[in-house]
């Protein structure tokens, strides 16, 4: 992995050579590594050592982008080349902003040096050990167990220079039986975080309690969702673009200030939680702000990139994709509010409902309205009178998620499951058809 | 390039492999795009490096590195076999391959014009006139458009004394518009959605797509869909138009014949599949009406080869024959569960940073014999849908819904009122045994899929889908 001097050496070398008006560069390098295995045997094992370049190269008003990734000096001049090469050709573009000057970054805690100690060895001793628990509860293991590390700096001829490491461990796995499936899985940037064993167990815990599962009929029932399963409100996160919604192509055109959601429900985009430690800078290198985007079911804040910000005479918000800002800002690194109630008082709360491990394969069928088709998997249970009492055959679930978010009615503490989520009981939840499918 | 290749295999060997391969690549990439009346991207890209794929003490192990040296290559090679190493501390059987002869040649995607050539200042001026076009209509918000090209250059050679130079060409462009009304939002696209068409070849391939042409039709749809009313869940007949069609081919029985995943290799990810292999030869896949060809010879197909990333030479096959399933896409290493001698050369790899799995080549619905207006005028009631707008399927491909950018109302054999928002969902052998109809050579066209995902860590694909529209009987549309 490239040290910060090393990224910065060549960064300075870019900024030296560029003839530019303006010149923005990124160098970053990475490696990773995954295990794979299904059917209780590993059978695939990789690696990946890379690094990358890419350069913007602005005349005028006119930009262009070149891209490699090789580090040698020839490489470094050829790109450079290619970038005010495009650039010339490019019409000009009155909105173009000047690059950014220095900024400062707040720091966050996202390498963990004892990543890069994990061998190929050591990742077939941990799926050992989920395989043979797998093979003693007469179940099929697959999964993958990963470990990555990177570093990266952007800077540009303003002399701006912002600088992220950050390092990353996942291990999942679905326990295969007969007619049930269970899954488990975990990813942190610290190597400890992520215990296989213990989620080997409940992949497998989940798959044997779902044996025989039980055919139960389409329609609106109590769902609990595990925080795996809560990231269906992923698709709710592009209405919080500005860009959409000035163009109104967002679910919050026209809806800033108003109560959309349950009064339970509080969301904010924060990479500096202590369960995300995310990158501090955009694409611009714009420092990123945490921003409360809905407060107690209020449409409180949107993100902003430099150019739509500009536009509103507001501050970016640090979640820009930077070049020329031409699709605007995602809120990355969300996070929800959650509550105190525990996951068994969830199940122990419900007459009838469906406890659910997971979704699949989930697409938006109508962005404005955001309703969102899924399928729900690997653990899947019926809940009668506050207790699990089955498995249950798989849902084709067609669900709006904003009404999802006013039917919350108790969550959880939030944990780390790509997001920051409560696990949640969310009544009403629609579920359209059903599969055989395990 | 040999004596690099040889470093590498020699390494391997010295180290233990029983086999090693090594795919060495150069790629090399152009896109541009632009946005309303602005350019929203212009640039290139190149990208180096190599991948090591070894089996040692009966297991596989992959390295890959961005660094073409000779220190790197003895690096890697050394890191696949301690690797493989690893993995045969778990394995249940030996890996072993079918055989393949060994190769020594050069193949290259056939293309007129080199897309790299043309100068961007054309590429720019066409995509913005696309756009300008599309803004003059009433209620369009976003005109999107681009076009991208890539050639890739690879170099494989294994230690059974195969050397393949294989340069593959592709280019594609499309664009969409985005119509906005009052807590609405409709797109269109042409010629296909996901990103445009594409195909193997050079600049021709967006010079024959009649972009400027089209450009005005497709805003006055999607303008149209904001008023156009929402279906009313039914039960009726689906015409699939090419394009969702062959999206419709890709999830449902593409993704489903991949016998690495039959065999549940990406069961923790995308599931499985419902074409266990005791389905080979009997299964009623569809109506003898669908009949499915894999073919990584067919001219321009996205999966167009000369050889497969494991040096297995491209091929065509049966998938489905009147109805009735009789073939896999498979690798060297598990073509001899069904029972066959060599492998259909369906591996690849989405770069040198990745090991090749099995991925679907080009698969199509070969045509029938019905014109789409006959085919219109034969329906009584039902709905005529295309250009898809969201897909999502099981984790055996079994239950689907797909939804389209635009549909149809079909009554007494006449197309009236569009709809908007349409989808339909099924469950796969049902849909495909409903078939009734196929429309002929003359509304065949290979379409291309640009995203396809697969694997861990994931990997992207390119392929194509033939298709002709088709008639499904009995439908869930909604």
């Amino acid at each position: 992995m490239l040290s910060r001097n090393e990224i910065k050496n060549i960064l300075d070398k870019i900024m030296d050579i560029s003839t530019a008006d303006e010149t923005e560069a990124y160098v970053g390098s990475h490696r990773s590594s995954l295990t794979r295995f299904a059917e209780n045997r590993v059978h695939q094992n990789v690696s990946e050592d890379g690094v990358h370049l890419s350069i913007t190269a602005m005349l005028g008003k006119s930009m262009g982008d070149a891209s490699t990734n090789k580090l040698d000096d020839e490489s470094i001049k050829k790109t450079v080349a290619d970038a005010i090469e495009i650039a010339r050709f490019a019409p000009p573009d009155d909105e173009l902003l000047p690059r950014l000057s220095p900024q400062t970054y707040r720091e966050v805690r996202s390498y963990d040096p004892t990543v890069d100690e994990l061998a190929p060895m050591d990742r077939a001793q941990a799926v050992g050990e989920a395989i043979r628990l797998c093979e003693e509860n007469g179940l099929r293991a697959a999964g993958a167990f990963s470990d990555r590390s990177g570093s990266g700096a952007m800077a540009n001829s303003s002399g701006l220079f912002a600088f992220h490491q950050s390092s990353g461990v996942n291990f999942s796995m679905t326990a295969q039986g007969d007619d049930s499936t269970g899954w488990a899985g975990k990813s942190s940037h610290k190597r400890h975080d992520v215990d296989p064993g213990s989620l080997a167990r409940i992949a497998v815990e989940k798959s044997l309690k779902s044996r025989e599962p039980k055919s139960i009929p389409p329609g609106k029932y109590t769902v609990i969702l595990e925080p795996a399963a809560v990231g269906v409100m992923n698709f709710l996160f592009g209405g919080f673009n500005a860009l959409a919604v000035d163009e109104g192509r967002s679910f919050f055109a026209g809806k800033m200030g108003q109560k959309v959601l349950g009064d339970n429900i509080t969301l904010i985009s924060d990479p500096y939680h202590p369960l995300h430690q995310g990158s501090p800078f955009d694409g611009d290198g714009v420092p990123t702000k945490p921003v409360i985007l809905i407060d107690k079911g209020v449409a409180a804040n949107l993100v902003y990139d430099r150019l739509t910000a500009k536009k509103h005479g507001v501050e970016p918000t640090g979640h820009g994709g930077g070049g020329r800002n031409a699709y605007g800002a995602y809120p990355s690194n969300t996070v929800m509010n959650g509550g105190d109630a525990t996951l068994e008082e969830m199940i122990a709360s419900t007459d009838k409902g469906i406890l659910i491990t997971r979704f699949w394969y989930m697409r938006v069928v109508d962005p404005m309205k955001v309703i969102v088709t899924g399928m729900t998997r690997d653990g899947t249970f019926l809940i009668e009178n506050g207790e699990i009492v089955c498995g249950i055959k798989n849902f084709r679930f067609n669900q709006n998620v904003v009404e999802m978010l006013n039917n919350v009615e108790m969550m959880s503490e939030p944990v780390y499951s790509g997001m920051v989520v409560p696990a949640m009981k969310v009544r009403d939840f629609n579920f359209t058809s059903g599969t055989d499918a395990v | 390039m040999k004596e690099l290749t040889n470093l590498a295999l020699d390494t391997a060997t010295r180290l233990g492999a029983s086999y090693a391969d090594i795919r060495i690549i150069q790629t090399k990439y152009e896109s541009v795009s632009a946005k309303n009346e602005k350019v929203s991207g212009i640039g290139k890209s190149e990208n180096e490096g190599f991948g090591v794929r070894v089996i040692a003490n009966g297991a596989w192990g992959y390295a890959s590195s961005s660094l073409v040296t000779k220190s790197e290559i003895e690096r890697i090679a050394a890191a696949a076999v301690d690797t493989a190493k690893a993995s045969a501390t778990l394995k249940k059987a030996d890996v072993e391959l079918a055989p393949e002869e060994s190769y020594e040649d050069v193949w290259r995607t056939p293309f007129d014009k080199n897309p790299f050539d043309v100068p961007l200042e054309t590429k720019i001026d066409l995509l913005l006139k696309i756009n300008a076009e599309m803004m003059k209509v009433k209620g369009i918000k976003v005109a999107s458009s681009r076009m991208g090209f890539k050639r890739e250059l690879q170099f494989f050679a294994n230690s059974e004394g195969s050397f393949i130079e294989q340069e593959l060409l592709r280019s594609g462009a499309g664009y969409s518009a985005t119509a906005v009304g009052e807590g609405d939002m409709q797109i269109r696209s042409f010629p296909c959605s996901h990103g445009g068409g594409a195909l193997c070849g050079g600049y021709e391939v967006v010079d024959e797509l009649p972009l400027l042409e089209n450009a005005q039709q497709t805003a006055e749809e999607a303008s149209a869909l904001l008023r156009a009313p929402s279906y009313t869940e039914k039960v009726t007949d689906l015409i699939l138009g090419g394009s969702q069609l062959a999206l419709q081919i890709h999830e449902s029985i593409g993704h489903p014949i991949e016998l690495d995943r039959v065999l549940g290799t990406e069961a923790n990810y995308a599931g499985t599949s419902f074409v266990t292999i005791d389905k080979l030869g009997s299964f009623q896949y569809g109506s003898p009406a669908v009949n499915v060809v894999a073919d990584s010879t067919v001219p321009r197909g996205l999966a167009t080869i000369g050889y497969d990333d494991e040096g297995v030479q491209a091929q065509k096959w049966d998938i489905i024959r009147n109805g009735i399933f009789v073939g896999y896409l498979t690798s060297r290493e598990n073509a001899s569960v069904i029972g066959e001698k060599r492998s259909r050369g369906a591996m690849r790899a989405d770069g040198w940073q990745r090991i090749p799995l099995v991925r679907m080549t080009n698969i199509s619905l070969m045509p029938g014999d019905w014109t789409l207006d006959d085919l219109i005028a034969d329906t009584k009631d039902g709905v005529y849908m295309d250009s898809n707008k969201s897909w999502s399927i099981d984790q055996k491909r079994l239950n689907f819904q797909f939804g389209t950018e635009i549909a149809w109302e079909i009554k007494n054999g006449k197309k009236n009122r569009m709809l908007k928002n349409a989808s339909y969902q099924s469950m796969t052998p049902e849909f495909w045994n409903s078939c009734d109809a196929v429309c002929n050579e003359d509304h065949f066209v290979l379409w291309g899929i640009g995203n396809c995902g697969k694997g861990q860590p994931g990997q992207t694909a390119e392929m194509s889908h033939g298709a002709a529209p088709a008639r499904f009987r009995n439908i869930k549309v909604f």
